[in-house]
């Protein structure tokens, strides 16, 4: 087991008490971004996003599958995500836990709510064949806020990503087809620490949130939110949080896609 | 969400169930049902309902799970096959995963989890029919089980839903509304301090909207306490 030692959340709290933080940040800064697309060769689309030293990678394949039956003239997506025991010696193999489904979900619901995806070009035949498209997001590294590197992760995979052709009931993955998302979610993670909001927090940071709020904006509207940890938040708080990450999303957006 | 245009959700000020938009489907609570459980509550919000059971605290394990500062609070929240139109597969669901996992983060908030160091206390939720809102009814289940489990607690978690219908900000969709509805925001707050400790949403919205939605939630919230207080009472 890797403990956070009682010292270091000490620590983290009292410099955030000041404005300060333990790796020398401002509040509202998130750690060095680095993105590398293509990474999966037999993906259709991939991405690493390395935020500060967390790591993750997503990948994204499409199949042919039968469509939902309530909407059966759309195609599906799917959103997974592994935390392997790779990743931290506090994770465990197996199916995944509450954490690696929240990841999922919470990924999930921000490409899903503001209709990312074209899901009726998605259609080959109605009622009978569409295209999956599957986002499969694998952490490798953690060092805190993986909520945010996968949901990075997952849109650039997503923005990289080419359509195979299908003919004669066969995937032919040897084509290449323009697949082009039709809004692109950015998603950022408010904590609050103390009377502080704090971004994009590392793992010891993370250790000392009372509560945090992950919020996914478009261009211009709120999609999806997941108020997260154990602690309570006011509504005018909440309001500024959601503000807060409106701004941080649009300088993802601007910096890094 | 869904966006079945054709449907008409709203229509002279009045919902498919005659409400307007401000009110809550009709409620009921009850502590104290099951014998074996140290806490147990029910919870109604029109056609949904909900049955918690708390035991505890009592020792974690596995023991690496335990915290020599405070106790944890585990929750499990289910829907019963039969509480859904097609019947739901039994077994652990992602869904149903997330569910626990910020339904733990919305009670914990309330106990006085110092109290318990290595300590767990387990709640959990059984939805019995759904017909939306189904986290909101578990979870006031839940804090009415915690209550009558006799944990100390700094108010009761009392948790509704608002949402966006036909554009319209409306309190407790049910599940036409939630299907076909824009936005659904559910909220649980702790009715003594007002603080919010579960907010979930998705659609399509903005920040002059969500104030208003938050609003409407809140006072939804602030009723539901009456309701699990009434029950509490009963008890006593």
């Amino acid at each position: 087991m890797m403990e956070i030692t009682e010292i270091e959340k000490q620590s983290a709290l009292d410099k955030i008490k000041k404005g300060e933080r333990l790796d020398g940040r401002g509040l509202k800064d998130f750690r060095d971004i680095k993105i590398d697309v293509g990474v999966a060769k037999k993906a259709e689309g991939s991405a690493q996003v390395e935020l500060g030293e967390s790591k993750v990678i997503a990948g994204v394949k499409f199949g042919m599958g039968e469509p939902f039956p309530d909407t059966p003239d759309e195609g599906m997506l799917m959103v997974n995500a592994e935390l392997g025991p790779m990743a931290s010696p506090n994770f465990e193999s197996g199916p995944p836990g509450k954490n690696a489904t929240e990841i999922a979900r919470v990924v999930d619901r921000g490409i899903r709510e503001c209709e990312a995806l074209p899901l009726k070009d998605l259609c080959v035949e109605e009622g009978e064949r569409v295209w999956k498209v599957m986002v499969d997001i694998h952490v490798l590294d953690h060092d805190g806020n993986l909520l945010d590197a996968s949901a990075l992760a997952g849109v650039k995979a997503l923005l990289e990503a080419k359509m195979p052709g299908f003919e004669d009931s066969k995937v032919l993955r040897d084509e290449e087809h323009e697949f082009k998302m039709e809004k692109v979610p950015v998603t950022c993670t408010v904590a609050k620490i103390e009377d502080k909001y704090v971004i994009d927090p590392d793992i010891i940071e993370e250790k000392v949130v009372d509560s945090m709020v992950t919020v996914t904006w478009t261009e211009d509207e709120l999609c999806s939110l997941q108020k997260r940890g154990n602690g309570g938040l006011t509504k005018n708080e909440l309001l500024e949080m959601f503000e807060l990450a409106r701004e941080k999303t649009e300088e993802l957006r601007q910096t890094t896609l | 969400m869904g966006k079945n245009k054709d449907m008409d959700l709203l229509k002279n000020g009045k919902r498919i169930d005659g409400r307007g938009k401000e009110d809550l489907r009709e409620l009921e609570a009850k502590a104290g049902i099951l014998k074996r459980a140290d806490g147990s509550g029910y919870f109604r919000m029109g056609n949904t309902e909900a049955v918690a059971a708390v035991f505890g605290p009592r020792e974690l394990h596995p023991k690496h799970k335990q915290k020599p500062q405070r106790g944890i609070l585990q929750c499990r929240y289910n829907l019963a096959p039969f509480s859904v139109d097609d019947r739901k597969r039994p077994g652990p669901s992602r869904r149903g995963k997330e569910i626990g996992k910020v339904a733990e983060g919305a009670l914990s908030s309330a106990v006085f989890l110092e109290e318990f160091p290595t300590a767990t206390i387990d709640v959990y939720m059984e939805v019995i029919s759904a017909d939306a809102g189904t986290r909101c009814v578990a979870l006031n289940a839940g804090s009415i089980a915690l209550a009558d489990a006799g944990i100390p607690m700094k108010g009761l978690i009392s948790s509704c839903a608002a949402g966006k219908i036909e554009d319209t900000p409306v309190l407790d969709l049910k599940g036409e509304e939630d299907m076909n509805g824009q936005v659904d925001l559910p909220i649980a707050m702790n009715a003594e301090t007002g603080e919010i400790t579960l907010l979930q949403m998705d659609g399509m919205t903005d920040i002059e909207e969500m104030d208003e939605m938050m609003d409407l939630a809140i006072k939804g919230c602030k009723k539901v306490a009456e309701k699990q207080k009434e029950a509490l009472m009963e008890t006593f």
